[in-house]
């Protein structure tokens, strides 16, 4: 039934394809305001220096010059803020640098803002910043976390008395018993390993276009954001001083964002006060280049981890030490991706007893770091299934058969990292992995490599991850600074069609088409009756936007509470048209009815009395059908799956080629099969491309090597393989409306482990005992631990 | 500044343009095309492929006065004019080709000249043939599932569905 009407568990055409497909998309660069002028940052091209002299004299004379800015415009200017603030092991906060618009005194990486020149052309604008005259006293640069950290390191914030952001344990009460537990152990396996910085590259570069009216003293900026309701909030009441009701943000169809899209940048709150202060509009596009040496970068852990087990193979303890790079300032999130977002996933699916993590998180002269597709949780995972792996290759046991005996397999379940996990099912998943990848035929498969020379190797992983950020009062005593609820308003027009308007945005998830399934399965309608809004603070109330694959948990729960609402009201009115008790109406197939009698009235009919309320309960309700939902989650929501890789590699080049990917996850209930495959496969490709090809790179003076995809290994076609994923195994959530867990991240965070995994099982098949190579798995590394 | 004159999309175009201006910035900003798109500035990403006189080509890799009296053809172009999707725009939604949208165009321009010299491409010719395109969200899969379906091929038993 529901498939009839695209509902619920209905793989429904994507209806934001058409645009797409025909170049009728509605990106931000795609916006052209009246009369805009465009902008140019010069940005420090040395990672480290003071400012001594920043002459615009020459630049300003430039043809089409309107206004070059510097720090010295922007000093009475808020800083941008950082969102989250964490507690150190010793209960005082971090250190928190400021951060101007742009930069005051120094410049702190390669790619810092130093000036701004405004235009009439994008040339004129970049030819101008040519010719500001800048003089940089060279400091040394701080680049390598733990020299960052020696006494005699300089000092990236000079006010701060060190680069230690916070050095942070978790949880802290349990640490003597960690250490005694791991003291005591019949074993103790170690590793130690990088999670590599990464670069988000959405293919859509940032664009930013403030746009300021006089006349009404109402700002508008237009920009690639993930939650433009979050922006608003950050750049008006932090940065400009502006209040919400002076300031419309809009973040119209945006290419991709995984993460790097969720912060406020600087950019953005430039054209925002440029705007007003050249009374003209004002837009800025990124170049590929400049997106690598100004968008958050993702990742950079260095990891020591130990995993105890008892002479029987339990888990009994997990000690950490990570260190994690902040780059030069405090991204908008930055400090609870080490934290909150990677300590708390430290059991896994593992009933591992007593975990002790600790994290020294460190200021260097390199871009902010900040939340990457995953955000901690990959880093968590990549650890744990790594140790996991080296533990059962050292105790000679079957990795499969060793996750197997440690699984939780009762729920809830609470770890001893804070979390609790609702529901879930590991051996059913595995289960599913198991037959869906054909391990048993692998032996077989790997003669049949051998024979053509090649290494074959099979690497498995199980993750679980935390999504639905976030029960506000949770994430609050915390640190974090906002609440993480998600917002809705389901309008019906008179006529019985549906407005709903989310806080979520989509920006590649397909919300436009999930939604109204949902709806569509409430009300018994068809999906083509609804209509998404989303992406403008102006048609949709205050909500946190989509990251941490909270759209559908979050976002969607919302929305079926105020969908609840709207039934519930409308309800009533059909009870006053047939005359009936309120308690004996039903909905069903887009018919109220009296339970037990033939009468119904169509849901056209009551929408339409709600508005045309001629015969209508006035003295009871109001007219209009239209209500507005808050939801808090009153925990996260907790995906988890195991995967299974196989690869070759080529002993003479070193090089790895997957040849078979199998993806088995229980993301609870599904809307819509075809899109979470998809999400699924696009997660995996990055999760691969960090496996096997992604790094970025910077040289010790602080110059980044990787800043274009000349030299930043993007994941291509040819990359990577076809993929076969299963959602079969469903153990939905206990706690949202729809039993829903969330989706998006879930291939960036369980497919890097099975690829290294793989990658060690094929050494070890050719008598090469490599323990770790570090990622990228590139073919210099591999061929180098095989040969050294 | 001199004048560039080309068929775009069947329809003439002309404009004044700088000696640097490149195709893809005339098409977008002249042309108000906003449908080819710039990913990059070291023509990697293939967001930017139209078809020049039918050979796909990175249009930031032109400059528009090269392209003076050629016959352009963008993702604008594709669909009929009635706003039936082409076979490929077909098979992209119908497999769920593309997420963000960002690469799409690029990746529909890049198909349409793959299948026009190699109508029955094997899953390895299509991954090496986009070797210029990339796309963050799909992990590909779906993209090389469509151009197959595109062509004719049966693509129900590859995985996942
Ligand atoms: S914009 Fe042309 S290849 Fe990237
Ligand atoms: S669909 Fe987003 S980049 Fe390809």
């Amino acid at each position: 039934m529901p498939k009839d009407h695209e509902g619920i568990g209905a793989s429904s055409k994507r209806r934001e394809d058409v645009r797409f497909l025909t170049g009728a998309g509605n990106y931000t660069d795609d916006i052209n305001v009246n009369g805009q002028a465009y902008v140019h940052f010069l940005r420090s091209d040395v990672a480290h220096g003071r400012l001594t002299k920043v002459d615009t004299s020459e630049a300003e004379g430039m043809p089409g010059v309107i206004r070059v800015f510097t720090g010295a415009d922007f000093e009475g200017v808020g800083g941008l803020p950082c969102g989250w603030c964490v507690t150190d092991r010793h209960g005082q906060p971090m250190q928190e640098p400021a951060h101007p618009v742009l930069a005051q005194g120094k410049v702190r990486h390669v790619g810092d803002p130093i000036a701004a020149v405004v235009a009439e052309t994008a040339e004129q604008a970049r030819d101008a910043a040519e010719a500001i005259e800048v003089d940089i006293e060279d400091l040394p640069a701080v680049v390598d976390m733990k020299a960052a950290l020696k006494d005699d390191a300089t000092k990236v914030h000079d006010d701060l008395s060190s680069n230690l952001c916070y050095d942070w344990g978790f949880v802290e009460e349990n640490r003597e018993a960690v250490d005694k537990a791991i003291n005591e152990a019949a074993h103790v396996t170690t590793l130690e390993l990088k999670n590599q910085r990464l670069v988000a590259n959405p293919m859509e570069p940032r664009v930013a276009v403030g746009d300021f009216n006089r006349a009404t003293g109402e700002h508008t900026l237009y920009t690639t954001s993930q939650n433009p309701h979050v922006i608003r909030l950050l750049m008006g009441a932090f940065v400009l001083g502006i209040p919400e009701h002076k300031l419309r943000v809009v973040a119209p169809d945006v290419g991709g964002g995984f993460g790097s899209k969720i912060f406020h940048y600087a950019e953005e709150a430039f054209c925002t006060f440029a705007a007003k202060a050249v009374n003209r509009p004002v837009k800025w596009t990124s170049s590929r280049s400049e997106a690598f040496i100004s968008d958050a970068h993702g990742r950079d852990h260095v990891t020591k981890i130990e995993l105890a087990l008892d002479k029987d193979n339990n888990f009994t303890a997990i000690r950490t030490e990570t260190y994690a790079n902040m780059g030069a300032y405090l991204s908008t999130f930055a400090p609870s991706v080490p934290t909150w977002l990677h300590g708390t996933l430290m059991a896994g699916n593992y009933k591992t007893p007593l975990i002790y993590v600790n994290v020294k998180a460190v200021f260097t002269n390199t871009v902010p770091v900040d939340a990457y597709r995953g955000a901690g949780r990959p880093e968590a995972t990549f650890q744990l299934e790594r140790v996991i792996d080296k533990a059962a290759r050292e105790l000679g046991v079957d990795p499969i058969a060793l996750r197997r005996q440690n699984f939780v397999t009762e729920f809830p379940y609470a770890t001893p990292v804070a979390v609790e996990y609702d529901t879930g099912d590991y051996n059913g998943t595995m289960d599913v992995l198991e037959k869906m990848a054909d391990l048993s035929g692998f032996e077989a498969r790997r003669k049949e490599s051998e024979a053509r020379g090649k290494l074959r190797g099979l690497g498995l992983n199980c993750y679980i991850e935390a999504c639905g950020i976030a029960p506000s009062q949770l994430v609050g005593q915390l640190g974090a600074r906002a609440g993480l609820y998600e917002s809705a308003t389901v309008r019906v027009n008179a006529t019985g069609g549906i407005v709903v308007m989310t806080g979520s945005h989509s920006h590649g998830q397909g919300h436009e088409t999930t939604f109204p399934q949902v709806i569509a399965d409430m009300i018994g309608i068809d999906a083509d009756m609804v209509e998404i809004e989303h992406g403008d603070t102006a048609n949709t109330p205050m909500g946190m936007g989509t990251y941490g694959s909270r759209s559908i948990a979050v976002g969607g729960s919302a929305m079926v509470r105020a969908a609840e609402k709207v039934i519930n009201k409308a309800k009533k009115i059909a009870a006053h048209l047939m005359e009936a008790s309120e308690a004996d109406i039903e909905l069903k197939d887009g018919q109220f009815s009296v339970a037990g009698t033939d009468k119904s009235v169509a849901w056209g009919d009551v929408t339409l009395a709600a508005y045309v309320p001629h015969n209508y309960p006035l003295d009871e309700i109001e007219p209009g059908l239209e209500e507005t939902a808050f939801y808090d989650p009153s925990n996260f929501t907790y995906p988890a799956g195991a995967y299974a890789c196989e690869v070759e590699v080529d002993p003479e080049t070193g090089k790895v080629e997957i040849k078979r990917f199998a993806a088995a996850d229980d993301f609870g209930n599904i809307i819509n099969p075809m899109i979470v495959d998809g999400q699924v496969h696009g997660g995996i490709g990055q999760g691969i491309g960090q496996a096997l090809l992604e790094n970025c790179v910077y040289d010790e003076s602080g110059q980044i090597l990787s800043a274009s995809f000349m030299d930043y290994a993007m994941p291509r076609a040819d990359d990577v393989p076809f993929y076969d994923v299963d959602h079969s195994s469903q153990t939905p959530c206990t706690h949202n409306p729809l039993g829903v867990k969330g989706c998006g991240e879930a291939g960036a965070i369980g497919s890097p482990p099975a690829v290294v995994n793989a990658v060690i099982d094929a050494l070890h098949s050719g008598g090469h005992k490599v323990d770790h190579i570090d990622m990228p798995v590139s073919p210099a590394r591999v061929w180098a631990a095989m040969n050294a | 500044m001199p004048q560039v004159s080309m068929t775009v999309n069947g329809k003439p175009a002309s404009g004044d343009v700088e000696g640097r201006t490149l195709l893809s910035s005339f098409l977008r900003d002249t042309m108000g095309l906003t449908g080819t798109h710039v990913g990059c500035d070291t023509s990697q990403c293939g967001a930017c492929v139209v078809h020049v006189d039918g050979e796909a080509v990175k249009a930031c890799t032109m400059f528009a006065l090269e392209a003076e009296g050629a016959e352009v053809a963008t993702i604008e172009g594709q669909a009929a004019p009635d706003g039936t999707l082409n076979a490929i725009q077909a098979a992209f939604q119908e497999h769920h080709g593309l997420q963000c949208g960002f690469c799409t165009p690029g990746m529909v321009m890049s198909a349409a000249a793959l299948l026009k010299d190699n109508p029955k491409p094997s899953e390895a010719e299509i991954r090496d043939y986009l070797e210029g395109n990339l796309c963050r969200c799909t992990g590909y899969h779906n993209i090389v599932k469509a151009i197959m379906a595109a062509s004719g091929q049966n693509v129900g038993a590859i995985a996942a569905e």
